[in-house]
């Protein structure tokens, strides 16, 4: 059999040669980078140089850069210093905000997968002046780019501080933090083609904060514990490669290309958020009628690795919260994956997958008209 | 070797195993993979198992969701997970529930397999390009001259054919059970052989979504306003005592009926409408006519004289029980009569009341009543 196709970027990218040669190399160290003699400092410049790197991505300062074990620590080490109550969320928010502010303010998003700006207006000018409001630059699940500067606007309108996760955007569109006027920002490295198990939390100078993981004094006292040496050195690697934003331009017409062979080739798909800005790489599709996690395993079973909603730890596909925030048809929402491209994705990657998803798409419609036949 | 009989090259048939993550599925699937099969593991996911067991934070996984997925990739075959919550709770909780509020001692493991492994589960098979399903149950499918046929297992002593009844013959066409074929000591050494790891040890549970045995606990989560007390009324019409709802109640059942004294007596019937539970001797246990509801005939077409006179065969009443000679009459709308050649004792409303030919199954039916019929003299 063939070796399988990798279109689930948004879960992962695989890891980048650059990021593993730094990887393999900064193994070779020995030292802790919090020692005085020469070995720690070895290992000292590494995580200073990759600060730099990381830093660059969204043009902070290098201090800036808090490195965590994921993204996942790094939202919930941004919530953290929030007051309960005083938080506003975007609905569409990573579990890893949601879960962490439970308490926080829903902001809906509009049909188009875009937070409802108004709403946040709403919220913002309420009796009850909120604290921080946290809200994603791109979307996981659809690829909409959320628009963060008018809600940073907003926010600092209120005198509310504004979290943003930053991690499917990051080598995806330009983000400058500064400008922006955003107080902190997430990371996670093995989307950009780094290793799994670190990201960063930047987080600009002033910002109210509070660690979450307390101990010795590396990170500048705001995140304990010895520094992951060889995976920072493989982010940073990531990093400078993600910095140029080259991939995008390459991404866009594969993407484009999958879209229109998947709607020619089967005209029931629907393209969520088709009209809506959105990043490069992100394909979310939806064969109404037939059951996602169903699209899922017949897809891998051909040989193409994509993804559906939210997956729990047993493997099992929840309805999107994402695709329902969006007031997308229910049994569209059912039927819905994403397939996520990245910098491995070729050509025949795409028409590949576009052959398969006829395949299986052919399939699971015959059945479910049959069905439908045996209803009426 | 397993060989399932199929036409196509085995590299080119797909085979989807139903992977409970007991020993039993898991060498099934060892076994078609080991004989060249394209096999693919699927785990239903019934219920969450943490609100189940009424452990709060727990993962939403259960152990055996992930001792199959262990499994799977120790024989090295693709393994999935399917939701199954929705349509378990409807279909089989749901059902379980409302069967022994109205006073029948139900078998939530039919349902399951009627509705999940061999309804929705065969659907998602076909959808994912698969020829056939197999399953870790011990019975055997046997191609006969006019289709396939449901035989007991090999090994009797481990026979599920009971729990199978209600399997339609499409069902049956698309399903196999490698184990069927096997004695105990068979099946054992296959799983070694294949390095099948053994399952960790369970609490012994008869139904998987009932923790501890507790049944009661579960159905007053599922009907929280349906326990409702009631007396204890013997044939005579002697009020004995009071109850704290029917469904803790089964007929033939003895013990914990909280009355001291006198002669042994026994759960004669349950009223729900009355909320009544009527006890009695041991002899008012006896039954000679069985009524059935939604009967799944297994057998051969019948003939019209057969239609009429009846079928002779042996049935089995309850999954624990022996077989006893019966003729089964076989009424259109899908009921039938059986009438049993000696009486049985405690023959409960909400059981599989399955016929037998031999080896074969042709089928069985859900208990609805049982009558006592004098003997002539």
């Amino acid at each position: 059999m063939q070796a399988p196709t990798y279109l689930d970027y948004n879960a992962g990218a695989p890891l980048k040669p650059a990021a593993r040669a730094a990887m393999v190399e900064a193994l070779a160290i020995a030292g802790n980078p919090s020692s005085v003699h020469a070995f720690g400092r070895a290992a000292r410049r590494i995580i200073e140089a990759a600060r730099g790197d990381v830093a660059r991505l969204l043009n902070a300062p290098p201090s800036a850069v808090i490195f965590t074990s994921g993204a996942t620590e790094a939202n919930n080490a941004a919530l953290n210093a929030a007051a309960p109550g005083r938080v506003l969320v975007s609905a569409i928010e990573h579990p890893s905000i949601l879960a962490a502010v439970p308490q926080a303010q829903r902001l809906p998003v509009l049909p188009c997968g875009v937070v409802d700006l108004a709403a946040l207006e709403d919220a913002l000018a309420g009796p009850e002046p909120a604290e921080l409001v946290a809200v994603m630059a791109v979307n996981n699940e659809t690829g909409v780019i959320q628009p963060i500067e008018a809600v940073a606007a907003l926010a600092r309108r209120f005198g509310a501080r504004l979290h943003v996760d930053a991690v499917q955007a990051a080598g995806r569109i330009a983000i400058d933090m500064q400008c922006l006027g955003v107080a902190s920002m997430s990371l996670s490295a093995h989307k950009l083609g780094g290793p799994q198990g670190v990201g960063a939390l930047v987080i600009l100078d002033g910002t109210r904060f509070r660690p979450l993981i307390k101990g010795g004094g590396q990170e500048r006292s705001r995140r304990a514990g010895t520094e992951n040496v060889a995976a920072i050195a493989g982010f940073a690697a990531a990093a400078r490669e993600a910095t140029g934003l080259e991939e995008p331009a390459l991404l866009a017409p594969l993407r484009d290309h999958l879209e229109s062979l998947v709607t020619a080739l089967v005209p029931e798909t629907v393209v969520i958020a088709a009209a809506s800005p959105r990043v490069a790489n992100t394909a979310c599709l939806s064969l109404p009628g037939v059951r996602a996690e169903t699209l899922v395993i017949a897809l891998d079973l051909e040989g193409y690795a994509v993804s559906a909603g939210a997956a729990c730890s047993s493997g099992k596909v929840k309805v999107s919260d994402v695709l329902q925030a969006m007031a997308v048809e229910p049994e569209v929402a059912a039927g819905t994956v994403r397939v996520s491209l990245g910098w491995a994705t070729d050509g025949a990657a795409v028409e590949g997958f576009a052959n398969a998803w006829a395949r299986v798409a052919e399939r699971l419609l015959a059945r479910g008209s049959r069905a439908r036949m045996v209803r009426a | 070797m397993i060989d399932l009989g199929l036409k196509k090259p085995r590299g080119r048939t797909r085979v989807v195993v139903a992977m409970s993550g007991g020993v039993d599925s898991a060498t099934s699937a060892a076994l078609l993979k080991e004989a060249g099969y394209d096999v693919v593991g699927i785990t239903l996911q019934l219920y969450d198992h943490g609100q189940a067991m009424r452990r709060p934070g727990s993962c939403c996984a259960a152990d055996d969701i992930l001792d199959a997925r262990a499994i799977a990739d120790q024989i090295g075959i693709p393994h999935y997970v399917l939701d199954a919550e929705e349509r378990f709770r409807a279909e089989v909780m749901e059902s379980f529930a409302d069967s022994y509020l109205a006073g029948e001692t139900p078998i939530p493991c039919v349902l399951c397999n009627q509705h999940l492994k061999f309804g929705d589960l065969l659907a998602t098979a076909r959808d994912l390009g698969a020829d056939a399903v197999a399953t870790g149950h011990y019975a055997l499918r046997v191609d006969g001259t006019r289709g396939p046929e449901l035989h007991c297992a090999r090994d009797r002593n481990r026979d599920q054919s009971y729990f199978l009844f209600a399997t339609t013959r499409a069902q049956l066409a698309r399903l196999h059970f490698p184990l069927g074929g096997l004695s105990k000591a068979e099946t054992r050494a296959h799983a070694a052989r294949l390095s099948v790891p053994v399952a960790r040890k369970r609490a012994s549970q008869d139904i998987c979504f009932v923790p501890e045995g507790d049944y009661g606990a579960v159905i007053a989560r599922l009907r929280p306003d349906a326990a409702q007390a009631g007396e204890i009324v013997h044939l005579d019409g002697r009020v004995l005592g009071r109850h704290a709802g029917i469904h803790h109640y089964t007929v033939g059942q003895r013990k914990g009926l909280g009355i001291a004294g006198g002669e042994p007596l026994y759960v004669v019937r349950l009223q729900p409408a009355e909320r009544r539970i009527v006890v009695g001797p041991r002899e008012a246990l006896a039954c000679s006519v069985v009524s059935l509801r939604a009967v799944n005939w297994l057998g051969d077409p019948l003939t019209d004289a057969e239609r009429a006179a009846g079928i002779a065969v042996q049935v089995r009443l309850r999954s624990t029980q022996g077989l006893a000679d019966a003729r089964v009459v076989l009424a259109a709308d899908g009921s039938a009569r059986v009438h049993l050649q000696l009486a049985q004792h405690a023959v409960a409303p909400g059981q599989a009341c399955v016929f037998y030919l031999g080896e074969r199954v042709l089928g069985g039916g859900w208990i609805s009543g049982a009558e006592a019929v004098p003997t002539a003299p």
